[in-house]
């Protein structure tokens, strides 16, 4: 190994980890929040791109449908339960509407768009709400009334989550993969490293998302309201401060910023409907670093987990997940070796 | 009294006619739905069209959906030998599936014709005998050309998975014996979201060639991969990786790459001193007759290889016993065994008893990616 090879790795495994911590910092917004350990985060980074890439083939995803079905049984269940919750059918119809009018209107407006073969941005811009529709009807259908569950059960039911969208992922896109094309043909050589567009706009688009992310929570309401539900639930609700819309909304975040790691990676790797699974699961690995509590612990954490990986793949290709995911274990006893028991639950 | 008299009368006739016309029975178990109906549906199509007589026998097929599901695979099988009592059992179209069926079709001496590649351990395939290619047919084409082309070392980019480790395993050998050298050997998986990092141990190493052991547009990445590091030399690609989805996903990458295919699906581009030319035109030309064209499919040509099958078998043991006993269905079997160098739409099948594979070496065809199509070399 020298240092052309050396640089060429580094700027690999930082191009993934760019990726890693975007999925990472989701999964630490999602469980400081609502205590998810959100698995399905991944599923909508291969949602993302493969919606872009129908869009790009100028077919209407089957993401489309999902999000109306979705939309619909959403609706419903705010129907029935704000009926019996307050016992007056305008208010509940009101509810319901709520929920279904925005992820409606999306899906129609990208059925109109899927055959009239707009420019490459307006298709992203489309994909990405589509994907980020999902988020509060994920939060509404499968999570909103476990809300005051445990961890393991808000677990157990995020495994039942990822399956379901990978199989659907199946359903819609069938096996075989695909690859978009480039944001921006680009190209900078640096020695021996070729800086492209597309790596470049990784980098960009992580750091620019989470200095957002940071300035949302500091100066916003909303913002505010999340950390709020974050330190501590029960005081969040005296407060005034719904964790339904919290959660909704946190969950909107996360099939946010899934989906736009999918546009950002989709022209760089062929993406597969079950692509997705793994990479969210080092961007598990990246929040666990940073004790699923801390963005620049997730940020370190990814770029950390994207470095090894790249290396390990030089040193031992057959072995990659393998180092990548062993990661986990020095880590979780260093923590559990500092840090008390305290936050067990709040 | 009378009705139970034209009952018993009924029931005789019916059991007379049955052996006076002694129907040849199979049964075929094929994935219909679920993940894998992709393969199980162009083999019923093709069965579809298969003749109702076969070398003067009525020939009565049962094709039943296994959903893809071993159990169900299982189910099938026991219902094929207690109640259809079938002379022979075609399928599963699914490795996993076949694999379920193996012991019921052997316990109870019927012959096995599977369209799946499934392993079994030694002495266990007494009943089992295969329609695709093994890997090692495969292989042997793949390193008979590095030879004509003068490589001498060769690199390693395979699925980490059993499909990556099956052809490691089979290559190696014939990779030795050519006097070739495997300089690296670098894996990766499907879903990973970059290879760099292996491509470029790969072409760091030289190789003269690199070996792609990839499906679909999975082989895509890879490819493109090793094209960027900037390497030189010859690609070659697997059977798995011989679809269009290979240049959808590469594109330009993919251009002059060497990929190994059997030769059903590109009947007419065969050169004609190929012995499989004039069964896969012929096949090729009666399934796109029937489904329209380029409806033309690997997995189809298994159903007409298998119609090549019964063609010869039936007439060998119709010598020896009366179907629907088991006499007719060892003889079968023993059929199977020696019938000899057989010419079928995926290459030349020459089973014997210590070979149920049994493809000789004339299968294997190598193509080469030009303007984005694939052109027999």
């Amino acid at each position: 190994m020298d240092s052309s090879i050396a640089s060429i790795l580094l700027l690999d495994g930082v191009t993934n980890g760019a990726i890693y911590a975007l999925l990472g910092v989701a999964t630490v917004l999602v469980f400081t929040v609502t205590r998810i350990i959100f698995i399905p985060q991944g599923e909508f980074v291969a949602y993302g791109a493969l919606t872009l890439a129908m869009l790009q083939a100028g077919k209407t995803p089957g993401t489309v449908w999902l999000l109306l079905i979705l939309a619909v049984i959403g609706a419903a269940m705010e129907l029935v339960e704000r009926w019996r919750h307050t016992g007056q059918p305008g208010r509940a119809v009101k509810a319901a509407l709520r929920t279904l009018v925005i992820p409606a209107v999306i899906a129609l407006v990208v059925y109109w768009a899927a055959p009239q073969k707009f420019p490459l941005w307006v298709q992203a811009i489309l994909s990405l709400a589509l994907v980020t529709a999902f988020g509060p009807l994920v939060y509404r259908i499968a999570y909103q009334s476990l809300e005051g569950a445990t961890p393991l059960v808000l677990l157990i039911v995020s495994v039942g989550v990822h399956f379901a969208m990978t199989g659907l992922g199946l359903l819609f896109f069938g096996a075989e993969g695909f690859r978009n094309p480039s944001f921006w043909d680009y190209q900078l050589s640096l020695g021996p490293v070729t800086l492209t567009g597309q790596t470049i706009f990784i980098m960009l688009a992580s750091l620019a998302l989470i200095v957002m992310l940071r300035l949302f929570f500091e100066s916003s309401v909303r913002g505010k309201a999340l950390l709020a539900t974050a330190v501590n639930r029960t005081g969040a609700r005296l407060m005034g401060i719904s964790t339904h819309t919290s959660g909704q909304l946190t969950l909107m975040m996360a099939a946010f910023i899934g989906a736009l790691s999918g546009l950002l990676i989709g022209p760089t790797t062929t993406v597969f409907y079950d692509s997705g699974f793994l990479i969210g699961l080092k961007g598990f690995v990246a929040a666990v670093v940073a004790g699923l509590s801390s963005y620049p612990g997730a940020m370190f954490g990814a770029l950390f987990v994207g470095i090894v990986e790249s290396f390990g793949s030089f040193w031992a290709s057959a072995f990659k997940e393998v180092i990548v995911f062993t990661l986990i274990l020095p880590i979780l006893l260093i923590r559990s070796l500092r840090g008390g028991h305290s936050d067990e639950d709040h | 009294m009378k009705m139970t008299r034209t009952l018993i009368a009924a029931a005789v006739t019916t059991l007379l006619c049955t052996a006076a016309q002694a129907d040849v029975t199979i049964g075929v178990s094929l994935s219909l739905t679920g993940p894998g109906s992709g393969l199980g549906i162009p083999m019923q199509n093709q069965f579809k069209l298969m003749p109702q007589t076969i070398a003067g026998e009525k020939v009565n097929v049962i094709i039943l959906d296994d959903a893809t599901d071993p159990g169900k695979g299982a189910a099938n099988a026991r219902r094929f030998v207690t109640e259809d009592k079938v002379d022979m059992i075609i399928g599963s179209s699914i490795t996993a599936v076949a694999a379920a069926m193996v012991d019921i079709a052997s316990e109870s001496g019927t012959v096995q014709l599977a369209a799946s590649p499934v392993g079994v351990p030694p002495g266990k395939d007494k009943w089992l005998f295969r329609l695709p290619q093994s890997n090692g047919v495969m292989g042997h084409a793949v390193v008979e050309d590095m030879k004509a082309k003068g490589v001498k070392t060769v690199g390693f980019l395979g699925y980490t998975d059993a499909y990556g480790e099956l052809w490691l395993k089979e290559i190696t050998p014939l990779l030795e014996k050519a006097g070739i050298k495997l300089v690296a050997v670098e894996r990766f998986a499907r879903t990973d979201t970059s290879v760099t990092p292996q491509a470029l141990k790969l072409v760091s190493a030289r190789p003269d060639a690199m070996l792609i052991v990839a499906s679909g547009s999975g082989a895509a990445m890879p490819q493109m991969a090793v094209v960027d590091r900037g390497f030189k030399g010859k690609i070659y690609q697997t059977h798995a990786a011989a679809t269009q989805d290979l240049m959808r996903v590469a594109g330009k990458s993919a251009e002059g790459t060497y990929v190994v295919s059997g030769p059903a699906v590109i009947a007419e581009q065969l050169p004609d001193k190929h012995p499989s030319k004039a069964r896969a035109v012929d096949f090729v030309q009666k399934y796109e007759k029937a489904y329209g064209p380029n409806s033309r499919n690997q997995f189809a040509a298994h159903s007409y290889d298998a119609e090549i099958v019964l063609e010869k078998i039936i007439p060998m043991a119709k010598a020896k016993a009366k179907p629907g006993t088991p006499e007719f269905r060892a003889a079968l079997r023993d059929a199977m065994e020696t019938m000899g160098r057989t010419v079928f739409s995926h290459g030349v099948m020459n089973w014997t008893p210590t070979d149920h594979w049994g493809y000789t070496l004339e299968t294997g065809v190598m193509l080469k990616v030009v303007d984005g199509k694939f052109k027999v070399e």
